[in-house]
């Protein structure tokens, strides 16, 4: 079977940078999403949630539709970006925003699972040694959060790290800018001879896919030297 | 010096409370139940009643008619919950400075006094779970001094804890009451703390005040009603 090629190596660094990226990018929007549905009650929270959701729901094509439609050059957004010199579409940017929304829903529910466990009495005792929100949030909510919110980080990733639909409606498969691991993958098999190749990337989105599943439990279970250097 | 009125109704208790007091040491005394801990969460400004007026040393917390509800984090009472409320991924001497660093505050008790008051000194880098029930405890009463309230309010503060972490602990309070001159408000229902604690005594039941009576006469019915002089002790 032997080593990765040059071009596998580029899709796997280029499905890497773009899980790592997406993560960064959705996390402060995930972050205040969380937040919100988890303290706040106000009207149109239902249709927020909903909205949140359907990414998870659709069809991956639709949503990569959608985005073209959106951040096309043409699109609503994509022609203010494309005003001020950016364009995202059939770029790598395109793949990191893609990802960022398919990877969306599982960030905002893990963070917000995390905290909604968070003892909100302790916040109140914050509060009453004179701590504002932001302060409690700062010191209390999330650093209670950390390992839900790690968590979350780890499967948003995995889940970018895998997006194939959204990616290739949206910004196609282009070598070098635009062709991740999955769609690399997709090329090969529709290749002749490519079968080793596709192979090869399996096993290494096996390896990926198992370690961030491991990463994910551990974080969130606790991990099991914690006890022995706490303190 | 507490002014207080208070209306809340709750699913399961009406609260309509309204006293008066210039002791130092004040204590809610009465049965689970009676609304004390509503009393002082409205204080601390934990819960919002649905009408109310609380003043402290002449300063107005919440005044419903007035639309006045000063925000918990302004009010600077200082709560000691009963069940401690340190906060787990803190040590204890981040724990004893957190209202410090929150109201930027400088006065006459600082971190060392409070230390060497509660002798907290070999506790300080340790977490809250290495705690023991009264350590726990003595530091949720060292941060809440620590964060310079206008008051201090003690919610059943000895409850749960063993025998001798309680005759600790009460003695730290005392000290405590000798030491420094914050006006506090003891949440109990047991009467040798209100005994060795407060000056004056509001019993609580059912929502309603009952009496409101100076700690002589508190005691004083407590030994009638122990000889058998008079029927109800309060």
């Amino acid at each position: 079977m032997g080593a990765l090629t040059h071009d596998e190596w580029q899709a796997l660094a280029l499905s890497l940078r773009v899980g790592l990226l997406s993560v960064a990018c959705a996390l402060p929007f995930a972050l205040a999403l969380a937040w919100l549905l988890s303290r706040k009650r106000f009207p149109g929270r239902v249709l927020i949630e909903a909205l949140m959701f359907l990414p998870l729901i659709l069809p991956p094509v639709v949503t990569g539709y959608a985005l073209l439609a959106l951040f096309g050059r043409h699109g609503a957004f994509g022609e203010a970006l494309a005003g001020i010199g950016i364009v995202v579409a059939f770029r790598w940017t395109g793949a990191v925003i893609a990802a960022a929304v398919m990877g969306f829903p599982l960030l905002v529910m893990s963070i917000r699972v995390a905290f909604d466990n968070v003892d909100r009495r302790l916040e109140a005792a914050a509060e009453t040694l004179g701590a504002r929100a932001w302060r409690r949030f700062t010191t209390i909510t999330l650093p209670l959060s950390l390992r839900g919110i790690a968590a979350g980080c780890v499967l948003a990733f995995a889940r970018a790290f895998g997006e194939f639909g959204a990616t290739i409606s949206f910004v196609s498969n282009i070598p070098g800018e635009t062709r991740t691991l999955p769609i690399a993958i997709y090329e090969l098999l529709n290749t002749p001879g490519g079968m080793p190749g596709v192979r090869r990337l399996a096993i290494v989105s096996l390896v990926v896919a198992f370690a961030s599943s491991a990463a994910a439990t551990v974080i969130a279970g606790g991990a099991p030297w914690r006890n022995r250097f706490d303190d | 010096m507490i002014e207080l009125s208070l209306r809340h109704t709750f699913a399961d208790l009406d609260i309509d409370v309204a006293f008066r007091s210039d002791a130092r040491t004040l204590a809610l005394f009465g049965h689970s139940g009676a609304g004390k801990t509503s009393v002082l969460n409205a204080i601390a400004g934990l819960l919002a009643p649905q009408s109310g007026r609380i003043a402290i040393d002449g300063e107005c917390l919440l005044d419903s008619t007035r639309g006045v509800c000063v925000p918990a984090s302004a009010r600077r009472i200082g709560y000691v919950f009963q069940d401690g409320r340190l906060f787990p991924h803190l040590s204890v001497r981040q724990n004893l400075l957190y209202g410090t660093t929150a109201r930027n505050a400088a006065d006459d008790i600082d971190l060392a006094t409070i230390v060497e008051l509660l002798e907290l000194g070999s506790l300080l880098d340790r977490r809250p779970r290495n705690l023991s029930g009264g350590e726990r405890q003595r530091v949720a009463i060292g941060r809440a001094l620590l964060s310079h309230p206008r008051a201090l309010l003690l919610d059943e503060p000895l409850t749960g804890l063993h025998a001798e972490a309680r005759t600790q602990v009460l003695d730290y309070l005392r000290r405590l009451k000798q030491e420094l001159r914050v006006f506090t408000v003891l949440v109990t229902h047991q009467a040798d703390e209100v005994g060795a604690l407060a000056d004056e005594v509001v019993r609580l039941s059912a929502g309603r005040v009952v009496r409101q009576v100076t700690i002589a006469e508190f005691i004083a019915r407590r030994t009638a009603f122990a000889a058998g002089t008079i029927a109800f002790s309060d």
